[in-house]
């Protein structure tokens, strides 16, 4: 049977033409308006509460929408953009080090090599301005220098120094910003916050998005909320991998639930590996910690040049170490982007260079900068991170250096939006990472946040005014035939996951799953890898619906429950991630083809035949996927093979 | 290693609850606390028994949603950690480890060792932030904020909002979490228009929430996994009174 099919391409009809420094601008006016009197009487359900959600659930009911919002978590504050570090690109130009709007695009779109729209990317690049004027204006505590102006750091690939930050949290700052906005809005009773509450199911009413299904994670309850318009900020999907840096609650099923109801997948087989996380310890490992890519400023990254050589660090003298970043990308060093670092510390690794316990690690040693700038100087800008370190694996990175181990960490693909964040299904927008605008192939450090913000602060509110208003929708409610199949559908779904009382946990599974996509849809994919990673994925996912075992019952809080029906939507997700990557016959980014490599190892693209964006669409589990190709047109930033040499 | 866990096991917020034991046998020193409790879970399960439920999500440290009382400790035994941040190596070999929730008036338990820390996200909603709606900020290098105050307000926005503070405070007071983010914003140029308001809104909310009074016993500060000082108390409390003498009045440059 074939994987998938191929059906018409698709094209983003919002895409505004002309030049493109004016397009965001002209959208902007083109688009109708809401009068205000008339946005109380609407209602939008948001789905997530991180950088995107939370900042857009506030935005919106600022304006005057009634806003519902929605989190898995107990508090919205915990969303895990909470959890990023290293800080926000903006172009500001506060250094005068020739930064600029179209350097920040022209920069995103080469480090998405070359996979993004140019039109999207241009407007994240200009809206960034304004994210961090917001930020101020809240209170958020960036780092500042001495005369009291922000701080700013380069970061991740960049020769400009862009990046906002607040120490080693940049992400939890901006993240509690947006969620004071928030909480202000829910204390003057404009937003309706449910917290611990998990959408299960998108309401699909006359080919329109109005509402979702939601279970009450402590009670148990289901329930269909209606709304005239959807918005998912539900986050990516890198728990698949079952090890990641995500946290554990983080899932794809929102976005997946959508994508069976006809939302397109785009790009799922990109995913972001993060070079600098701490190694493996052992199989009780829950998952993996980040240690921000700001470290890369400061450390320099090593391996032994002998294979197997098992000295301790210091012990090995300076001339028997291999500087391996330094060596082969002379001009960017240790700063080289995240797809590129990573794939050269497994390179080495594989050549049996590795250090540590399961020799699956890389040094990245401070020696050099403390001797530098001193401890102090060292502990003022990374001291959160190093004691992180420490309380981890019980060493002292000040003394001995740090082992590091690429690892899952952010997710590109996501739903298909087009120009307005909309996805194919009318009325469901989709904003953040849960989307898959902006980055391409693979995100810059600094960006996530960036896009996160400027989406959920900037473009949405603008964009979603526009469907509002074009929109007369007719009155339903939670008794219309859709929300009621909805509804039954979710309870059925749990009935199913209750009843099968197997011998197997759902965390035996999702380990299994995470391992076949580490092993074959990971750092490095290849054709006969990925046969075999969907024969194995269909094969578990039968076991799934045969032997796990959920104890409990879905009347209250039931957590196993709750990982179950994430693990299952996973199973699915999986298969589709390996078809994109099986389908797409080149390496560009993060997806890293071994059939499609230059002479010395690098990603080699095929612009003729894969300059699009791969939207998958949904026909049934286990029936080949439909795909549909956005074609990818540069105007501005010419396709050349990336080098950082 | 080989451990005994005496864990709190409560069915519901109606239910009395009780201390259950478990042998938790083959933990390796470098697993977290939660993925010992992981490991117990798989077990339970394939017992048939109910895993225990607790709160977790980024186990990193950051989010705050984890936290326990171990051994009568909030977050354990290790300074300035997190539970999901503790990891085995800081136990014996035999130990019996008891394992509790937050208890607290303002925390109802909601399940084991799950309780439901809304009263922090009200505490918020009355003041807890600067009013400035998206699109009406200034340029961010208009204001200049001196280094030394931002790096206060940082360090009091560094709060996770675990709740261990209430969880170690013999009154149950949240007074800890509130003037963490009543210091911040109170550091900071642009927090000011609000800062006596926001004051009052805040403890007013705190109080309201069923959160005690603050007797500055300091045990919040011992156990805070981010360290956040004593003294951002002693700031709330001048805000406080300053902003007590001031109700009601509007006068322009009062």
């Amino acid at each position: 049977m074939d994987l998938y099919t191929e059906g018409d391409p698709i094209a983003d009809a919002k895409a505004p033409d002309g030049p493109i420094e004016t397009r965001w601008d002209r959208r902007r006016f083109e688009a109708k308006l809401v009068n205000p009197a008339n946005r109380r009487k609407m209602t939008v359900i948001v789905v997530g509460t991180g950088l995107a959600g939370g900042s857009a659930a506030a935005t919106l009911a600022e304006q005057g929408y009634r806003v519902r919002s929605y989190c898995y978590q107990d508090s919205p504050r915990r969303a895990h953009s909470i959890a990023a570090q290293g800080g926000i690109n903006a172009a500001k130009n506060y250094r005068n080090d020739g930064d600029s709007v179209h350097r920040l695009f022209y920069d995103t779109v080469k480090g998405g090599d070359f996979r993004s729209r140019e039109s999207n990317v241009h407007r994240l690049a200009e809206v960034s301005v304004n994210i961090i004027d917001q930020c101020v204006a809240q209170g958020v505590p960036f780092a500042r220098e001495y005369g009291g102006l922000l701080d700013t750091r380069s970061f991740g690939g960049a020769q400009v120094q862009r990046t906002f930050y607040a120490r080693g949290q940049t992400g939890q700052q901006l993240l509690l910003g947006a969620y004071q906005a928030l909480e202000r809005q829910i204390g003057l009773g404009n937003v309706e916050m449910n917290s611990r509450h998990e959408m299960l199911e998108l309401v699909i009413v006359d080919g329109k998005a109005r509402g979702i299904v939601v279970r009450d994670l402590v009670t148990g309850e289901i329930s269909t909320e209606m709304a005239d318009a959807v918005v998912l900020a539900s986050g990516g999907y890198g728990n698949v991998f079952y090890l990641s840096t995500n946290a554990k609650g983080c899932n794809v099923t929102a976005t997946w639930r959508a994508h069976r109801k006809g939302a397109y997948f785009a790009n799922p087989c990109y995913t972001q590996i993060h070079p600098t996380c701490i190694p493996v310890s052992g199989d009780h490992q829950s998952k993996l910690t980040l240690m921000s890519e700001s470290l890369r400023n400061d450390g320099r990254v090593w391996v032994p040049k002998a294979k197997g050589d098992d000295r301790a660090p210091r012990d090995i003298p300076e001339d028997e170490r291999d500087y391996y970043l330094e060596r082969i990308y002379p001009s960017f060093g240790n700063l080289v982007p995240r797809d590129i670092a990573s794939r050269a510390a497994k390179n080495v690794c594989d050549e049996g260079r590795g250090v540590g316990p399961t020799n699956l690690g890389v040094y990245l040693d401070f020696a050099d900068a403390i001797n530098r700038l001193g401890r102090k100087a060292i502990e003022a800008k990374y001291g959160n991170l190093f004691e992180m370190y420490e309380r981890i694996t019980g060493e002292d990175p000040y003394e001995v250096p740090m082992r590091i181990y690429p690892a899952v960490h952010y997710t590109m693909g996501g739903l298909w939006v087009d120009y307005d964040l909309q996805s194919t299904i009318p009325g469901l927008f989709v904003i953040g990472e849960a989307n898959f605008s902006d980055h391409g192939a693979n995100r810059l450090g600094a960006s996530a946040l960036m896009q996160g913000l400027a989406d959920g602060y900037f473009v949405l509110p603008s964009t979603i005014a526009n469907y509002l208003a074009a929109s007369p929708l007719d009155a339903v409610d939670a008794s219309h035939p859709e929300a009621l199949a909805a509804r039954a559908d979710v309870e059925d779904r749990i009935t199913r996951l209750l009843a099968v009382n197997g011998d197997r946990t759902v965390d035996s599974f999702h380990r299994e799953l995470g391992q076949i996509m580490w092993e074959h849809c990971g750092m490095e994919r290849s054709e006969a890898g990925l046969r075999k990673a969907i024969d194995e994925i269909r094969a578990l996912r039968e076991q799934f619906w045969q032997r796990v075992r959920v104890p409990g019952d879905g009347e209250g809080l039931n957590q196993s429950l709750e990982k179950a029906g994430r693990v299952a939507d996973f199973f699915e997700l999986a298969e589709l991630m390996c078809i994109d990557a099986l389908h797409r016959e080149e390496s560009c980014g993060g997806h890293f083809r071994a059939e499609h490599q230059t002479p010395d190892g690098e990603a080699q693209r095929d612009d003729d035949r894969f300059a699009y964006v791969a939207a998958w669409e949904y026909t049934g589990t286990g029936e080949p996927a439909v795909l549909h190709k956005e074609d990818l047109k540069f105007e501005y930033v010419h396709p050349t093979q990336r080098s950082y040499k | 290693m080989n451990l005994t866990l005496r864990i709190w096991r409560q069915k519901g917020p109606e239910d009395k609850g009780r201390m259950v034991t478990y042998q938790v046998d083959d933990v390796s020193p470098d697993m977290s606390f939660l993925e010992m409790l992981d490991v117990l879970n798989e077990r339970l399960i394939l017992a048939g028994d109910e895993p225990v439920a607790f709160d977790h999500d980024c186990r990193e440290g950051i989010c705050g949603a984890c936290g326990m009382v171990i051994n009568g400790n909030a977050h354990g035994p290790q300074k300035m950690t997190t539970a999901c941040q503790l990891h085995m190596r800081h136990f014996a070999d035999g130990e019996t480890i008891d394992i509790e929730p937050w208890r607290a008036r303002a925390f109802p338990v909601v399940k084991d060792l799950v309780v439901n820390r809304g009263s922090l996200d009200k505490i918020i909603a009355a003041g807890g932030y600067i009013t400035a709606p998206t699109g009406s900020a200034p340029e961010a290098h208009s204001t200049p904020v001196a280094k030394a105050n931002a790096d206060a307000a940082f360090e009091s926005a560094a709060c996770i909002g675990c709740g261990a503070c209430v969880a170690a405070c013999p009154n149950g007071s949240g007074m800890l979490f509130t003037a963490a983010k009543v210091t911040q914003l109170s550091l900071l140029p642009q927090g000011q228009p609000e800062r006596f308001t926001r004051v009052i809104g805040m403890v007013d909310a705190h109080d309201e929430a069923g959160f005690g009074g603050c007797t500055n016993a300091g045990e919040c500060t011992a156990v805070c996994p981010k360290g956040i000082p004593l003294n951002t108390i002693g700031r709330l409390n001048r805000d406080y009174l300053k902003a007590t003498a001031k109700r009601g009045d509007n006068t322009p440059g009062s």
